[in-house]
């Protein structure tokens, strides 16, 4: 079941005092942010409290909109809210927050819940109608996979102008005749984009970390003693931390356009630095292969799993990737546990 | 986005010029400026770009854009898939945003 916004009151974030208008209450916000949102903002990009990151629904004022002043449309993710409300400082408009169950403005349009049925709803939910006397909505051009700008115009009247990919530059949007460079345009995917994400992801891969590592450690404890397990559960926590973290932040450096190959290549590198570091030269063939075939092989599978982390690969490209590359990585894992086995006997 | 194309000759992205009236809107949405405007017709100015995100096809009015949009990453791919097989233990949304 999914975690919905709920209904406003005056716990809403950055709540300042009631605004009435001709469709009822509308809660006046703030555009500065607390302490509290600032750490709110930090946990969830570690996975806590991701759930419970949201805020309800609905229409809410910025400054002291009249019915002549536009509505900026956003997600109910509380980030998305937070870098709205901000940027909007100083300004008198209204804010139309989509339900879309705690999830970013863009990845909900892709889902399709920051979408045109959604916006409709809203809209006469929020009786708009009334409350406007301007038919404008301005949106976020990465809520249009979502958004049928001509279908809601169709269905409410409102006509829909996108007006930026960043948050931020809607400052400069409004100060220059709501006029979208094409820079406001360009979707990016800095450093820092990249580095942000990496938290969760490691939250997120956790699990299957520990069932790795732990499930490595037992069988090579088992099979050849406490330093060669403790080795080996290094070796796969580096091997899937080399996908998980270092193929995100090298990326545009690492060659290849597939992530298959970048995660390849990485966790080669991961592989080679092992090998030199913990005396690999004393390593029999069969490990030496093993672990020169399997761990790559790690890196590899979770590099691929980033493609739905950026802002530039497609579903067709990871498909292809997918074909090709899952059953050849699920081989030479196979093969390099079996390398282990046989090795045992030699 | 210096540095970061992926993989090229694999986007289902068409469009029909022959119908489309100039509006201008694909060029509006797209993040990754794969459309141009020549004349008053948009053309496919750089297909290898297309991330198939699917605002171009949702947002135009005269539906002569098509492109298989949807969920793009491999662990969203592979529920999908498990889903569709009917594996036993697996819910919509995967781990996925």
């Amino acid at each position: 079941m999914e975690q919905t916004g709920g209904e406003i009151s005056d716990k809403v974030p950055g709540f300042i005092a009631w605004m009435d208008t001709p469709s009822g209450k509308v809660p006046q916000i703030s555009t500065t942010l607390s302490n509290v949102d600032h750490l709110g903002a930090c946990m969830a990009r570690w996975g806590i409290n991701r759930m419970g990151y949201i805020v309800p629904p609905g229409l809410y004022a910025i400054g002291t909109p009249d019915s002549a002043a536009l509505v900026v449309v956003t997600a109910n993710y509380k980030m998305s809210y937070d870098r709205v409300r901000s940027a909007l400082s100083g300004r008198n408009l209204w804010l139309l927050v989509l339900e879309t169950f705690g999830v970013n403005v863009w990845c909900a349009a892709g889902k399709g819940t920051f979408g045109t049925g959604e916006l409709v709803k809203r809209i006469n939910k929020a009786d708009l109608q009334k409350v406007l006397t301007q038919r404008q909505l301005i949106l976020p051009i990465l809520g249009a996979p979502g958004i049928s700008a001509h279908e809601v115009a169709k269905r409410t009247g409102f006509s829909v102008q996108y007006a930026a990919i960043r948050a931020d530059d809607l400052p400069r949007f409004f100060d220059h005749k709501m006029i979208t460079t094409p820079e406001m345009r360009k979707v990016s995917f800095t450093t820092y984009e990249r580095l942000v994400l990496i938290p969760v992801e490691i939250v997120l891969t956790l699990k299957s970390l520990a069932l790795i590592s732990a499930v490595v450690f037992l069988i090579a404890f088992m099979a050849n003693g406490y330093s060669a397990s403790v080795v080996m559960a290094l070796a796969c926590l580096g091997a899937v931390l080399t996908g998980v973290v270092t193929v995100p932040i090298l990326l545009p450096w690492i060659p290849f356009r597939s992530f298959v190959l970048k995660g390849l290549l990485a966790g080669l590198g991961w592989c080679s630095l092992l090998y030199y570091s913990v005396g690999g030269c004393s390593w029999d063939i069969t490990t030496t292969a093993a672990a020169f075939l399997g761990l790559p092989a790690i890196s590899a599978f979770y590099s691929l799993n980033f493609t739905g982390c950026t802002t530039f690969t497609s579903r067709s490209g990871v498909k292809k990737e997918m074909h090709l590359g899952i059953p050849a990585l699920g081989a030479a894992i196979m093969v390099s546990a079996v390398l282990l086995a046989v090795g045992r006997f030699l | 986005m210096t540095g970061m194309c992926y993989i090229k000759n694999v986007t289902t992205l068409k469009l029909n010029q022959t119908a489309c009236t100039g509006c201008g809107r694909c060029i509006e949405v797209c993040p990754h400026q794969v459309f141009a405007l020549e004349g008053r017709k948009a053309r496919i100015d750089d297909r290898d770009a297309c991330m198939e995100c699917g605002a171009c096809a949702k947002n135009c009015p005269v539906n002569i854009i098509a492109v298989d949009a949807g969920v793009g990453c491999a662990s969203g791919m592979i529920s999908e898939w498990l889903q569709e097989h009917n594996v036993p233990g697996i819910k919509s949304g995967g781990r996925c945003c």
